[in-house]
Parts: structure tokens; C-alpha cells; sequence
């Protein structure tokens, strides 16, 4: 199965060479960084996670949001998902993947890793969330295998796979909720201890993961002669639309509560990301993008227009996605330390070294995306490209 | 890639939630950072805790600046440059700044900007060791220290993350390089450098507590700036100073029970006779969190 992915034309090698190449240029960044320590990163005693982490929160979300396409396919029997189906579980692969490898470039002792699992510790959400994303890794893989290997076969999946695909729906939830109570359960930080986190989790993860398969999905059917259908495209873009609009009123009811109560604590992190405060104001232009492509891309969404309309609709999508990867791969994690339990207002941006590492991790989940997908698609032999 | 290993931890899982012993299995797991201190105090039931004397600490620091020179050569701790890779495990802030969540309206000049010493509290429920994935911090049961197992560590600074005092430091470079360690004739030969890549913090002096001392800031001290002892005894000078005076802690609604007392000022001034019991904490003050 595996070979397909090494048989392709001149721009599908021109591509891989192209991630490639910012893989080298991580790994180079990365060995410096491991040989000097995370003082390369913009991190520092106040602001102790930053971009990676943020990074981190956000691809798991992205790989939750599988289910968004799971669940209706394999639990409603929703015909019309039947080929994006597998296309939602390899990025949902590639993101978990993505995510490990976060949380290895952010770790101090890095090859101390295997002591999570040598001193398994339950009273720690950071355990709790290991064992789930691991889960799920292992979950899609098999599910995703099994299911194309069938295919192929031209028979029906095999029955002992299918609780295991209606258990992979409560898990892609367990991944984002564990994942919030990794920040909504400490005291330290007033930012993040607000129960409305992991739904708030959950809801921007079912708009961006699904809006980021759209979009994949009319990149695919332009390349190749796949065509997951207009009418998947278009049920994927209610789901966008429904699940956006719960993000923005759950971000809303955050924002009243914070500034309404008036508590100190709970609004000079809403100033910081907003307005600023005593003139760190680092995030501000970018809260406030996120800001105006949230008003944009819910515009296109809620009009039936121009969401069954592909094209605004893959620019609903693009807001979609940048409006929540700068509210959750940048807002989210480092409002939550600025200002610092002391009061302090620090600054923290992310350096070039640590940039280029995320950059080269974004690149490797290009690579395995590409690499299923192009398994997938040969499979079924809709390689052949249109266009060329 | 783990799921060769997970049926083994899930099942450990599942039998350290039932016997709730995640994190009595760490605490009488012994200090193997440093192998000369590893025997635990005979006594048990001991609750040890500080109390800052802030009406003893003069204006310019002079006094804190000598307990954080004792700690910080006592433990090598690394000094740098930049801000950004600091390490700290004992420092001042203005009282202003120390208790910034309780507001002092009007309060005395002098008292505002006195340097308060700070350092880890050794909760009593301490959140960071809550949310350890590897148990490479937990509260030793026998006398409430919190400790540190720098060979366990695997840096995810989610220790850091969950302290409410900002009382944790990260080593962002190798902190043997540091100007005061660079040498190792400089260092302390009696007490292990770190690596880069773990968390440190103070660890009440546990290595000199095993050896029947008092904490190297606490020696530092000539006038009882600092004192030092078991919360349980009732006839320790801790008690007494807290059943005499008013003493507050940093953050008292979070309900972590911080072991670091704060005696702001002579009971006279605040209406209460000085052989009366003073409560260790105002009530009104807790209110910052509901």
C-alpha cells in the first residue's frame, strides 16, 4: 500500500522537495536549539510557553474535527461523505502527528520523554492527554487502513471495525477537552480557568478542521480526478457555518463575563490581547485581524449564497482558519501568562530559530497528508490528473 | 508508535487512581538528586514554615540581599545576564508587587516599596506538583517540603505554568556556564549544579535540614528577619509569632495554603493587643478570587 505514495509526476516530486527542503532547514534549527537550550525561543521566566505549545493547542483541534466528518458518514449513514471520509482521517493522522512533534521541540530534557510513560502519574492532565492523542493516533491509522484496504478489495470493512470507528467519536472529543483542562484547571492563571474552555475548544475546532478539509479537498479535485462531490463540500460548509457561529458567541460570553465582573485578574488579559497594557501591545493588530476575518467569514457562512457557492466559500474558509489559528496558535496560550501571576507585563514573541522549527513541523504534516492522500487516491485510481 | 506500552500504564492508571497513590508513591520517593541528603527527618508530622518578619527588613534590602547571596551560593544558582534566562530561587519585590491581588489603599510609603523577600511557599496544596506528568516534583509527606527530582525532570514547564507565585525558573542554557559557575572552584562542591533543560526552585534547605541546620537564608539573618520551623509544635517559634501577630500569605483565596507567613505590622497599629492571638489571615482579604 505504502508504495503508491513513492510513484508520481515531476510537480508532485517538485512539492516534496519544497517541504523537503524546510524540513532540513527545522532539523538544522532544531539541532541549535538542542545544543544551546530553549533560550533561542522568545520564552522566558514569565511567558514559559509560547508558540509551539499554541501550535500544539490549535493542530489538536484540527485533528479532532475528523468526527465532524466521521459521525455522519459511519453513525447517520450519510452517503454524500463517503470519499472525504478518509480524506478527514488523514489529516487528522497528520495532526496528531504534528502535535507530538510540538511538544517534543518544547520539552526541556527531550530524551527524557519515555518518563511520562515510566511514571504514568493520573492526578496530571499532561498524562491524561498523552495517553488520549496517542489513542487516537493509533485509532485513525487502523481505522483509515482498514477501511482502504477493504475498498480495494472491493468488500464491506470488516464488522469488528466498526465499534472501534463509533468508539473514535467520543475519543477526537476526549482529545480537546483533556487538552482545555490542561489550561481551565489552574488556579495560577484566571485567563484560562473558565468551564466554557473546552467547548469553546471543541466549537473552533469543528469550524477550523472541517473549513482546513474543504479547502484540501478543492485543492485535491483540481490536481487529480478525485471528487468528493458539491454536496459534501456544502454539508461540510453548515457544519463550518454552525459550528463558527457557536465559536464567536462562546468567545462573546467570555468577554462579557470577564469585563462585565470587572474582576482585575480576569480583564487585563482581555486588555492585553485588545488594547494593550502599559504598552505591550504585541498582539493587538493580530487580535483584531482575527477579529474582522471572523465578522468576514461569518458573513459568507451564514448566507446561503455564498456559502453554496464554492468559490466564497473556500474564502469563508480561509478567514475561518486564520480568524482561529491567530485566536488559538497565538491569543489563546500567551494572554494566558501576560500579565504574569505577579502583575508583571512581559513581552514575548516568537524568535526566527523558533519559527523555522514550526515551520519545518507544518511541513511534515504537509508531507504526510500528501503521502495518504496520494495512497488513498491511487487506490482508487484517480490519480490521473485533469489538468495536465 | 505507544501502544505497545499503553495497556501496561493504563492498567497502572486505573491502580494508582483506586488506591489514590500517585502521589503518596512520590512523596516517599527520596531526593536521588542528591544522594547526601537522601534520608528523610526521623520526625514525622512535622509541617515546616517561614515566617517573614517585614517590619525587620530595611528599606534598602540589605538584609534580603544577604539571604538571597546565601541560598543562591549555597545551591548554585546560575546568574545571567539577561532577564530572559534568569533564575531565581529567593528574590525581592516591592509589598506592593508581592501581594498585588490584595489592594492596600493609602499604605505607608516605606511599606509599599519594602523589598519582600519571596520564594517557593511549599504549599501546603500545592498545585505544581498536582500537575507533574513524571512525579519529578511532589510534597515530601514527613515535613511538607516541596522537592525536586532534577534527574526525573523533562522540562515541559507545566510546573511553572500551574504556580500561582511565580516561585519556579526554567534553565533556558546551561546553567554551569553562568559567570558565577563557569568556574567550578566557584561553585558549591557540597550541593549538584543543574542541567540545562529542568526546573529548579527552593527546596527549604532540605539538604541542610537533613544535616540538623537551619535554611542557609534564615542563617543569613541576624535579627529574626526570618524564622523558620514546624507548624505542628505548638511551643516552635513559628507558632508563637504567628499566634502573636497578624500575618498574612500571598493569594490565600486559591486555597493552595501557602507556608510562607508574612508579618506586616506591630498589632498595635492595627487595634489589637499584642498578648491577644491574632488570626494568621484576613478574612476580608480572601475575597479577590470569589
Amino acid at each position: 500500500m505504502l508504495e503508491k505514495a513513492l510513484l508520481g509526476d515531476r510537480r508532485y516530486w517538485a512539492w516534496l522537495a519544497f517541504l523537503g527542503a524546510l524540513i532540513g532547514m527545522g532539523v538544522v534549527l532544531y539541532m541549535y536549539q538542542f545544543k544551546t537550550g530553549l533560550t533561542i525561543t522568545g520564552l522566558s521566566r514569565d511567558v514559559v510557553w509560547g508558540f509551539y505549545i499554541a501550535q500544539f493547542t490549535f493542530l489538536v483541534g484540527v485533528a479532532a474535527s475528523a468526527v465532524m466528518v466521521v459521525l455522519p458518514y459511519y453513525l447517520h449513514n450519510y452517503k454524500a461523505f463517503a470519499k472525504i471520509t478518509i480524506l478527514g482521517e488523514f489529516v487528522a493522522i497528520a495532526s496528531v502527528a504534528m502535535c507530538m512533534m510540538f511538544i517534543f521541540v518544547d520539552m526541556g530534557v527531550p530524551y527524557r520523554i519515555t518518563n511520562v510513560f515510566l511514571h504514568p502519574t493520573p492526578h496530571s492532565m499532561m498524562f491524561w492527554d498523552t495517553i488520549v492523542l496517542s489513542g487516537y493516533l493509533v485509532l485513525n491509522v487502523l481505522i483509515s487502513r482498514v477501511t482502504l484496504q477493504s475498498e480495494r478489495r472491493g468488500v464491506a470493512p470488516p464488522r469488528w471495525i466498526k465499534p472501534i470507528i463509533i468508539l473514535s467519536i467520543p475519543w477526537a472529543v476526549s482529545i480537546h477537552t483533556v487538552t482545555a483542562f490542561l489550561y481551565s484547571g489552574l488556579a495560577a492563571r484566571p485567563f484560562w480557568l473558565t468551564a466554557i474552555l473546552a467547548p469553546r475548544f471543541l466549537a473552533s475546532a469543528f469550524s477550523a478542521g472541517p473549513a482546513l478539509l474543504i479547502l484540501l479537498a478543492l485543492v485535491v479535485r483540481k490536481l487529480t480526478r478525485f471528487d468528493p462531490g458539491d454536496e459534501a463540500l456544502r454539508k461540510l460548509g453548515v457544519i463550518v457555518a454552525y459550528a463558527m457561529s457557536i465559536n464567536v458567541f462562546f468567545v462573546l460570553m467570555e468577554i462579557f463575563t470577564a469585563v462585565y465582573s470587572d474582576i482585575p485578574e480576569h480583564v487585563s488579559h482581555f486588555q492585553y490581547l485588545f488594547t494593550g497594557i502599559e504598552g505591550e501591545a504585541t498582539l493587538v493588530p493580530w487580535m483584531w485581524a482575527s477579529v474582522v476575518l471572523s465578522v468576514i467569514s461569518l458573513i459568507l457562512l451564514i448566507n446561503p449564497k455564498t456559502r453554496n457557492n464554492l468559490t466564497t466559500l473556500a474564502w469563508a474558509c480561509v478567514t475561518t482558519y486564520l480568524a482561529l489559528w491567530i485566536d488559538k496558535g497565538l491569543g489563546m496560550v500567551i494572554a494566558g501568562f501576560v500579565p504574569s501571576p505577579l502583575g508583571k507585563v512581559v513581552h514575548y514573541a516568537p524568535t526566527l530559530p523558533e519559527l523555522g522549527i514550526s515551520l519545518a513541523i507544518y511541513a511534515v504534516g504537509a508531507v504526510i497528508v500528501t503521502g495518504l492522500y496520494k495512497i488513498a487516491l491511487a487506490e482508487r485510481g484517480l490519480l490521473e490528473t485533469r489538468s495536465s | 508508535m505507544m501502544d505497545g506500552s499503553r495497556r501496561s500504564f493504563l492498567k497502572l492508571a486505573g491502580l494508582t487512581a483506586l488506591g489514590a497513590a500517585g502521589a503518596a508513591g512520590a512523596s516517599t520517593r527520596q531526593a536521588s538528586a542528591n544522594p547526601e541528603v537522601a534520608t528523610e527527618p526521623a520526625h514525622t508530622g512535622t509541617r515546616l514554615a517561614m515566617v517573614v518578619d517585614l517590619r525587620k527588613l530595611d528599606a534598602d534590602g540589605e538584609v534580603a540581599k544577604r539571604c538571597i547571596e546565601a541560598c543562591h551560593k549555597a545551591h548554585n544558582v546560575p546568574s545571567f545576564n539577561s532577564i530572559k534566562d534568569e533564575v531565581k530561587w529567593i528574590w525581592t519585590e516591592d509589598f506592593e508587587t508581592a501581594f498585588h491581588s490584595q489592594e492596600f489603599h493609602f499604605l505607608r510609603e516605606d511599606l509599599e516599596h519594602k523589598p519582600t523577600l519571596l520564594l517557593c511557599n511549599h504549599c501546603d496544596n500545592p498545585p505544581c506538583t498536582r500537575v507533574c506528568p513524571t512525579q519529578a516534583t511532589w510534597k515530601r509527606e514527613s515535613d511538607g517540603v516541596v522537592m525536586m527530582d532534577w534527574h526525573r525532570c523533562i522540562g515541559c514547564r507545566y510546573c511553572i505554568v500551574a504556580c500561582p507565585y511565580g516561585s519556579r525558573s526554567f534553565n533556558w542554557r546551561d546553567p554551569r556556564t553562568a559567570e558565577n559557575l563557569a568556574d567550578p572552584a566557584m561553585r558549591n562542591p557540597e550541593f549538584p549544579t543543574r542541567m540545562r533543560g529542568v526546573v529548579e526552585k527552593c527546596n527549604f534547605c532540605e539538604e541542610r535540614l537533613a544535616r540538623g541546620e537551619q535554611p542557609a537564608c534564615v542563617e543569613a539573618c541576624d535579627n529574626d528577619e526570618l524564622v523558620f520551623g514546624d507548624l505542628n509544635a505548638p511551643g516552635s517559634k513559628v507558632r508563637e509569632m504567628l499566634g502573636r501577630h497578624l500575618a498574612i500569605r500571598r493569594k490565600p483565596g486559591l486555597g493552595t495554603q501557602p507556608e510562607v507567613y508574612y508579618i506586616v505590622d506591630d498589632p498595635a497599629t492595627l487595634g489589637a493587643g499584642s498578648d491577644e492571638p491574632a488570626v494568621a489571615e484576613q478574612p476580608e482579604m480572601e475575597g479577590d478570587h470569589a
